[in-house]
C-alpha cells in the first residue's frame, strides 16, 4: 500500500471518530536526564532487594543480570504506584478461610507483602546464618530463595506465607528486566538483548513472511521514540541491524517428569 | 431520590460489541439511543503511537480490564464451600470501558457449527440418551445455523473478517475450514499472511490427515471500509494486539467498525462512568434504568426498549437485583437466570522448543493470526466408545508475544537463576505454543447467583459463580492430551509437553481465556430459558437481554462471532417486527 493511500485510511477513520491527529509523537521538551532514587524501600529493604533480584537473575557469561537493569529500582517505583497500594484489587472483607483454589486471599497490598516478607525473610536469615539476607554468600541466598519458593527446604513465616511473597518477587524482578525502560528497570535494555526483543515494533508486513529468518536488530524503547525520534513516516520504530548477531545456546536438558501437570499460576504463557 | 431524566425510545447498558450494534442499528432506524457505559470513554485516537507498544501497561497491569476495587466476582468450586472474591484477575480477566470485550480482545472470530445449535437432539440421535452425563443440562438453541446465517455474514462484514471460506452455500472450498457450516458469501478480506509457525503447524497436521486453514481473523489483511462506510487500515503484524489498541485501526473493535457509524447518525449518546445499578420495572415492563454518574448523581433514565449488552457476568447480576426472571436453584433445578454458565480453557497446552535450526519471531504477529484445524470439534468425529461428547478446534497462534509475559523455557528448567536465564534467551525465538480450545457442558452444579458476603461500591451484591470443570471434560482432556502428542511429534521439536486440563478449576491461576458464558440463556419456551430466540425476555418483552449470556453452554469456538450475530438477529427483529407491534416476540 502506497503511504498517500495509508495515510487517507488513517484520516478517514480518524475523520470518523472526530478524533485529533493520531500521526505525531510529541517530541519531548522535559524528562532530560533522570536521577533514579529509591522512594519505596527503606535502606536494608533496598539491599534485601539489590540482593534477591541478583540472584533471580544473575550476572553471567550471558551479560548483565537483573541487578545491573535495576530491577530492584523498577520494583521500588512499582510498589510506589498503583500495583503497590493494590490500587485496582478487589480488597473488601470479610476474609477468613479460603481453599487453595480461590486465588490471592490476603489483605495485604503488594506494599505490605513486601515490607512484612522482607522482614521476615531477614530474621530468618538472622536466626539461621547470624546474617541479614544481603551478606550471605550466594549460594545461601540461593538456598533461602529456594526454601521461600518451597522447592527446596523449608522457609515458614507466621507474618506471611513465604511463597506467597517469592511469587511476587520472582514475577516483578523479572518484569523489572523486560518491562519498558521508561518503567525504571531494563537499563539499556539488557532484557530485551538478552533475548532479541525488537522493543517497540516497526512494521513487520513484509518480515512476517520471512520464514526462518532472524530479525536480529538493535531494540528500540519507548524514550528513544520520543526523544530522539527514532521513527519513520508511520510513526512505528526504525530498526538497525545488531552489531553483534545474537548467539545463544540451548541448555542441557533435565530429567522431566512426564505426568508433571502445568503449573497454570506461574502462567499465563499464553492469552485470548 | 433518583433524578428523572427525559425519556428516550431505548437504552443501552454496556457498550460492547452488543451494545455498540444495537446501538448503531436502531439510531440508524431512527430511534433515539442512549448508551450507559459504567467505565470510561476510549476513543480510538487514545491508541496512538508509540505509547500502546507497553507490555508492563496493557498486559501485566491490563488496563483495559475490570478495575476491581470496584466490582468483581465472588469464587468457589461448589454449594459446599464460602465463595471469595476474585481480588485480582487471574483465570479469565474481563474488560472494563467503551467497547468493552470487543476492545481488548484478540479478534478470533469464529462460526459455531451447525451441530452445536442442535447440540442435545444431534447428541441423543447418534449416541443415545447415556451418552450425556446426568448433571448436564445443555440444551438446543432455539435457532439454527441456517437461520443465523445472514446474521453472522452481517457481522464479519461489519468488521472486515479476514479468512477463507471452506464451504460456500454447501460447497466444500479448498484452503477454508471444509467443517463450517455454509456460508452464504467470502470472507470480506483474504486470510492474513503465513508466519513461518503457521507453515510448521499447517506441514505437521496435514501429514497426520488433519485440514489445517487459517484462523479467520478480526484485523484486515487490506484496507477495508465496511457496509456503513468506516474506513480500517491494513494490519501490520506488530503484535502489540491482544489487550490493547490499534494504531492503524486494523483490529476490529467497536470503535474502528459500527460505533462511528452510530455517533454519526446523530441518534446515539453514550454517557460514560455511567453505572447501572437497577432496571425498574412496573408489572411485566421496564420502565426506566437507575444509574450513577461521574459525580455520584443517581439518575434514572426512563426508555420504551431496555437492552442489556453488558459482559455475562454484568448480565445476570443486573437480572438478580433487578428482580427480573426467576433465579435458578440448583438443588430444585427451578429457575432460570444464572443457569447453564459455563466456561473454556486451553485443553491440551503443548509448548515446543527447537534447540537449533528454527527461528520464529514471536514478537511479529496479529490477535487472531494462526493456523487452524476443526477435525476434532464438536460433533465432527465419531465418539463412539469414546466416553465424552463434543471436541476442540487446535491451532497454532501467533498474536504477538513479548518477553514479560512469553518466557518459554523447557520442562524441568528452573523458574530462575543461571540456567533459567540461559534457556529463555535461547528459546524466546525458539519455540512454539499449540494450544486447542474445547467445548464445555452445562451442569447442573455450575451457577451464579448472588453473594451474600460481598458487595460492589455501588452496594450491589456480587455476582457469585459456583464452578468446578466437569466430568465430560476431564474425559475429552485425556484423550485429546494423546492427540497433542501426536500433533508435537509431527512438528518435530527437540522438546516438547503436552498438558491437559488441571484437575479443579483454580480462581488463582492464570488460564487467561476470556469466555464466560450463560446466566441468561435463550431457550424456545419460558420453562426453559431467559430469552427468546430474539433475546427478548420472556418476563419483560421491552427488555432484550443480549451477549454471551445467552449461550445454553458453550462451545470450542470463541463466542464473539456469535455474540455479534445474534445482536444482529435481535436489533433486525425489534426494527422489522417489534417496533410495529410491541410485545412478545415468540408466543
Amino acid at each position: 500500500m502506497d503511504r498517500r493511500r495509508f495515510l487517507s485510511i488513517l484520516s478517514s477513520t480518524v475523520a470518523a471518530l472526530g478524533s485529533a491527529n493520531v500521526l505525531a509523537v510529541h517530541k519531548v521538551a522535559a524528562l532530560g536526564t533522570m536521577k533514579k532514587a529509591y522512594t519505596f524501600f527503606t535502606g536494608a529493604e533496598s539491599a534485601f532487594i539489590e540482593a534477591a533480584v541478583a540472584r533471580i537473575i544473575p550476572a553471567d557469561d550471558l551479560g548483565p543480570g537483573a541487578l545491573e537493569a535495576d530491577a530492584s529500582y523498577f520494583i521500588d517505583q512499582q510498589l510506589t504506584g498503583d500495583y503497590g497500594a493494590g490500587a485496582r484489587f478487589y480488597n473488601q472483607g470479610p476474609f477468613g478461610a479460603t481453599t487453595p483454589y480461590q486465588g490471592y486471599q490476603l489483605p495485604l497490598s503488594p506494599r505490605d507483602l513486601y515490607r512484612v516478607g522482607i522482614a521476615a525473610t531477614d530474621r530468618y536469615c538472622r536466626e539461621t546464618y547470624g546474617k541479614d539476607f544481603a551478606q550471605l554468600e550466594p549460594a545461601q541466598q540461593d538456598e533461602v530463595l529456594q526454601g521461600l519458593q518451597g522447592v527446596a527446604g523449608d522457609v515458614a513465616f507466621e507474618e506471611v506465607p513465604g511463597a506467597t511473597f517469592f511469587s511476587h518477587l520472582l514475577t516483578d524482578a523479572k518484569d523489572g528486566f523486560f518491562a519498558d525502560p521508561a518503567y525504571g528497570g531494563n537499563k539499556d535494555m539488557v532484557g530485551w538483548k538478552l533475548v532479541g526483543f525488537p522493543g517497540v515494533p516497526a512494521q513487520y508486513t513484509e518480515f512476517i513472511e520471512r520464514h526462518n529468518e532472524a530479525y536480529d536488530v538493535e531494540p528500540v524503547d519507548l524514550g528513544s521514540m520520543q526523544h530522539a525520534g527514532m521513527h519513520q513516516e508511520h510513526l512505528h520504530a526504525v530498526h538497525r541491524r545488531a552489531a553483534v548477531p545474537r548467539r545463544t545456546t540451548a541448555p542441557a536438558p533435565r530429567p522431566v517428569d512426564p505426568d508433571e501437570p502445568y503449573d497454570w499460576k506461574s502462567g499465563p504463557r499464553f492469552s485470548v | 431520590m433518583a433524578t428523572r431524566l427525559k425519556p428516550v425510545d431505548a437504552v443501552v447498558i454496556g457498550v460492547g460489541w452488543a451494545g455498540s450494534i444495537m446501538a448503531n442499528e436502531l439510531a440508524k432506524a431512527g430511534l433515539k439511543v442512549v448508551g450507559l457505559e459504567r467505565g470510561r470513554y476510549r476513543g480510538q485516537e487514545e491508541f496512538a503511537l508509540p505509547g500502546i507498544h507497553d507490555e508492563l501497561k496493557y498486559n501485566r497491569r491490563l488496563e483495559l480490564f475490570e478495575d476491581l476495587s470496584r466490582s468483581t466476582i465472588t469464587c468457589r468450586n461448589n454449594t459446599g464451600e464460602v465463595a471469595r472474591p476474585m481480588r485480582r484477575h487471574g483465570p479469565f480477566p474481563w474488560g472494563e470501558g467503551l467497547g468493552g470485550a470487543g476492545f481488548h480482545w484478540a479478534g478470533w472470530t469464529w462460526r459455531h457449527s451447525p451441530w452445536s445449535f442442535k447440540m442435545r437432539t444431534n447428541t441423543i440421535e447418534r449416541y443415545g440418551e447415556r451418552a450425556i452425563p446426568t448433571d448436564a443440562t445443555i440444551q438446543d438453541w432455539p435457532m439454527t445455523y441456517d437461520e443465523l446465517e445472514p446474521y453472522y455474514d452481517k457481522f464479519e462484514y461489519a468488521i472486515g473478517l479476514s479468512g477463507k471460506a471452506g464451504n460456500l452455500n454447501g460447497e466444500i472450498q479448498a484452503g477454508g475450514n471444509p467443517f463450517e457450516g455454509p456460508r452464504s458469501r467470502e470472507f470480506p478480506n483474504p486470510p492474513l499472511r503465513k508466519s513461518y509457525g503457521m507453515a510448521v503447524f499447517e506441514e505437521a497436521t496435514r501429514s497426520l490427515g488433519y485440514h489445517p486453514f487459517p484462523m479467520p481473523a478480526a484485523q484486515t489483511s487490506r484496507p477495508y471500509t465496511n457496509p456503513d462506510g468506516v474506513g480500517m487500515g491494513a494490519c501490520l503484524y506488530c503484535g502489540y494486539c491482544m489487550n490493547t489498541g490499534c494504531e492503524v485501526a486494523a483490529k476490529a473493535t467497536p470503535q474502528t467498525t459500527v460505533l462511528p457509524a452510530a455517533m454519526q447518525t446523530g441518534n446515539f449518546e453514550i454517557r460514560a462512568h455511567a453505572a447501572v445499578t437497577r432496571i425498574n420495572t412496573s408489572g411485566n415492563r421496564a420502565t426506566s434504568v437507575t444509574y450513577v454518574d461521574g459525580r455520584g448523581r443517581e439518575l434514572e433514565q426512563p426508555a420504551d426498549i431496555v437492552l442489556l449488552t453488558a459482559f455475562t457476568w454484568s448480565n445476570t447480576q443486573q437480572l438478580l437485583v433487578s428482580g427480573i426472571g426467576k433465579p435458578y436453584d440448583p438443588a430444585t433445578g427451578a429457575g432460570n437466570v444464572g443457569k447453564n454458565y459455563s466456561w473454556h480453557g486451553a485443553m491440551p497446552y503443548i509448548p515446543l522448543y527447537y534447540d537449533d535450526g528454527h527461528v520464529f519471531n514471536p514478537f511479529m504477529g496479529a490477535g487472531a493470526l494462526g493456523m487452524s484445524f476443526s477435525d476434532l470439534e464438536g460433533d465432527n468425529f465419531d465418539h463412539t466408545g469414546l466416553g465424552f461428547i463434543g471436541g476442540i478446534f487446535m491451532t497454532y497462534f501467533q498474536l504477538g508475544s513479548g518477553p514479560m509475559m512469553y518466557q518459554p523455557t523447557p520442562p524441568g528448567t528452573p523458574g530462575w537463576g543461571s540456567e533459567w536465564k540461559q534457556a529463555v534467551a535461547h528459546y524466546y525465538n525458539r519455540s512454539l505454543q499449540v494450544v486447542g480450545f474445547h467445548d464445555h457442558l452445562s451442569y447442573r452444579g455450575n451457577y451464579m447467583d448472588l453473594d451474600p458476603n460481598y458487595a460492589d461500591i455501588y452496594g450491589n451484591p456480587l455476582l457469585r459463580l459456583t464452578y468446578d470443570i466437569g466430568p465430560n471434560e476431564i474425559r475429552m482432556s485425556d484423550y485429546m492430551v494423546g492427540v497433542g502428542h501426536e500433533v508435537a511429534k509431527a512438528m518435530k521439536p527437540s522438546r516438547y509437553a503436552v498438558y491437559g486440563l488441571p484437575k479443579r478449576f483454580d480462581a488463582g491461576a492464570n488460564y487467561f481465556v476470556i469466555h464466560q458464558v450463560g446466566g441468561a440463556m435463550t431457550g424456545s419456551t419460558p420453562e426453559n430459558s431467559v430469552v427468546n430466540k430474539y433475546m427478548q425476555s420472556w418476563d419483560v418483552p421491552n427488555l432484550f437481554v443480549i451477549g454471551a449470556s445467552a449461550f445454553p453452554q458453550i462451545t470450542a469456538y470463541n463466542p464473539t462471532g456469535t455474540v455479534g450475530a445474534l445482536s444482529y438477529m435481535s436489533a433486525d427483529a425489534i426494527i422489522n417486527q417489534y417496533l410495529k407491534n410491541p410485545g412478545p416476540l415468540v408466543s
